[in-house]
């Protein structure tokens, strides 16, 4: 392609700037990076710390350590694993329904699952709700709400739909019924559609903290990024020394401590990010915002 | 007639007892998860004791919407939110066109795609690590200061200044959801027909008219949606963000709405605070509803969500 020389100029400018916004995306996790590693001292000092001049994993030994950390990173494990699994199933099974042509009130029932998108009984209705069934303390008061959110059964249903009429016909006449069409057809054709919605559940989860602290009072089922909040946010120093019992590390300061704890709470997702990123990415494109 | 009605009814019924069986379930569930707490706003109307439950409480009209209005800090929130929410949309609601117009000139693909990967990262993480990065970031002793010190200038308490504080949360969020909002832009930017380019071409169109004429007019059905869409959470204005980052100091403009309902929550004021949040819901609600009107309208039944 022909370009003058403005526009080349353009081109170079433009890369550039886009450089310079990406490095502005990266700096603050790099920072947290860098002031985990850091010694007291070093940690303490002024600079724009872009990697750490003095190691020590005094602060990354001191979180570790913490059993509230541990439990938390438990809970919020067994939290995605369920909370996805649970969702994905019944994401799929609400969207068969609303995907099939045949399905009675079909368009009033749609209706009915996007209205929650609009308008919802908001902060204190729920919680009175899990209050009165009983699920305070409970993990599912944490995956029950969110388990048929309303966008991913739209997305699901919009796949299901561009998948060819073809395969539900010929599987009528070999006698399916619609569960085994959804199980032995659908779900195992609609791959890329699943892959995208797991992923944005498991992030939901892992990154979920406000239902937690409404809803889980027992430290023992409390979980990662509530704790994380607490130490963080709230500075709660006493939970941040809970993991002390050596009085002679001492090579760590609040800071350190709050950015190991933020390192270890982000690792899962950084680890999976640059393997997974595009089929995050697909299920925008997948549900389309327009039914 | 009515006998042959109810059988064809049931022979209906039994046909799709496989649909069936599978959307009742996904009903009741929505019942109880989401209609359910729609009934549960009656409280607003009540006084609403817990050891009394829902139905026993005494009714009070519209008494504690007056008490809400009528209430030094929830008409404080409002404007907080209202301020915070118009701050976002007018400087944020572009940053993805920008970025994704910005991207869309790149002709190195190796390049385009390190940057977006690394512009959507922020989008993966909650507002409570996002928080605390930004705590230490802007904090007394953080990067952002020392540079300050480091250029001659006086440290600035971004956190703890009314107007500092506000610019901090307007910044921050656009840094949080600009990558991952052009990805949407950028899908859009590739379905517009090439044929458009190559006539402009033909026409003496340089790059530059050649996105202003063709690019941004293309993209316009999808920042209506996106625009209608944001209009649903104008009352919201990010409470994750807005709790994992303000204090004590900046509390007089950094109280919005879901804060103050929480916190009214948390003082067992329960009705008062189902009251603050059903006047959210229901503006939201109202909001998104008259502007898709609105752009069917005016765009003659093309643009809309729905």
């Amino acid at each position: 392609m022909n370009q003058s020389r403005g526009e080349k100029i353009f081109g170079i400018l433009n890369m550039a700037a886009l450089g310079l916004v990406a490095l502005l995306c990266l700096y603050p996790f790099l920072y947290t990076l860098t002031i985990s590693l850091s010694t007291a001292s070093e940690a303490s000092r002024e600079g724009l710390h872009l990697f750490p001049r003095e190691i020590s994993f005094a602060s990354y030994r001191m979180v570790l350590s913490n059993p509230n950390i541990l439990t938390g990173y438990g809970n919020t494990i067994l939290r995605t694993v369920l909370g996805t699994t649970l969702s994905l199933l019944g994401v799929c099974i609400a969207a068969y329904p609303l995907s099939r042509r045949e399905m009675p009130r079909r368009s009033m029932i749609t209706f009915m699952i996007v209205f929650t998108m609009l308008f919802n009984g908001g902060l204190v209705p729920t919680y009175l709700l899990i209050r009165n069934l009983g699920l305070i303390n409970n993990i599912f008061s944490l995956i029950f709400p969110s388990m048929l959110a309303a966008f991913n059964i739209i997305i699901v249903k919009n796949f299901f739909q561009s998948l060819p009429e073809s395969l539900v016909e010929s599987a009528r006449i070999d006698g399916a019924g619609d569960w085994r069409i959804l199980f032995t057809i659908f779900i195992p054709l609609s791959k890329p559609a699943l892959a995208t919605v797991a992923l944005w559940t498991s992030v939901f989860h892992w990154n979920s903290w406000f239902d937690a602290m409404l809803y889980i009072t027992d430290d023992r089922k409390q979980v990662l990024q509530t704790f994380l909040q607490r130490i963080v946010i709230e500075s709660n120093t006493q939970l941040m020394e809970v993991g002390i019992h050596d009085t002679s590390v001492v090579d760590f300061t609040s800071e350190t401590v709050k950015a190991a704890t933020i390192i270890i709470t982000i690792l899962p997702i950084i680890c999976v990010y640059p393997f997974l990123q595009k089929y995050f990415v697909k299920g925008i494109m997948l549900g389309g915002v327009k039914e | 007639m009515k006998a042959a009605l109810k059988r064809s009814r049931w022979t209906r019924m039994k046909r799709h007892r496989g649909l069936l069986s599978m959307i009742v379930p996904v009903m009741l569930f929505y019942s109880l998860f989401y209609y359910t707490p729609m009934t549960g706003l009656v409280i607003a109307f009540k006084n609403y004791v817990m050891s009394d439950g829902v139905y026993t409480s005494e009714w009070v009209g519209l008494g504690n919407f007056e008490r809400l209005f009528s209430s030094e800090d929830f008409p404080r929130a409002i404007r907080n939110t209202l301020v915070i929410s118009i701050l976002r949309l007018s400087c944020g609601f572009f940053a993805p066109v920008a970025l994704a117009l910005m991207l869309n000139e790149v002709r190195i693909s190796g390049y385009k795609r390190s940057i977006q990967t690394l512009t959507y990262l922020p989008h993966f993480f909650s507002w409570v690590i996002l928080g605390g990065i930004f705590l230490m970031i802007f904090g007394g002793g953080g990067p952002v200061n020392s540079g300050i010190k480091l250029l001659g200038g006086n440290p600035v308490s971004f956190l703890s200044d009314d107007v500092w504080f506000i610019v901090v949360l307007i910044t921050t969020g656009i840094w949080q959801s600009a990558g991952w909002g052009a990805i949407i832009y950028l899908a859009a930017l590739s379905g517009i027909n090439p044929d458009l380019y190559e006539a402009a071409v033909i026409d003496g169109a340089n790059r530059w008219k050649q996105t202003l004429h063709i690019t941004l007019p293309s993209l316009i059905p999808t920042m209506i949606t996106l625009f209608i869409l944001s209009l649903g959470q104008f009352l919201t204005a990010g409470f994750d963000q807005v709790y994992n980052l303000y204090n004590d100091l900046v509390f007089d403009v950094a109280d919005i709405i879901d804060t103050y309902v929480l916190r009214r929550m948390m003082g067992l004021d329960l009705s008062l605070a189902a009251a603050a949040g059903m006047f959210q819901g229901v503006v939201g609600l109202i909001l998104v509803v008259t502007s898709n009107f609105v752009a069917k309208k005016l765009s003659g039944g093309e643009q809309g969500v729905w």
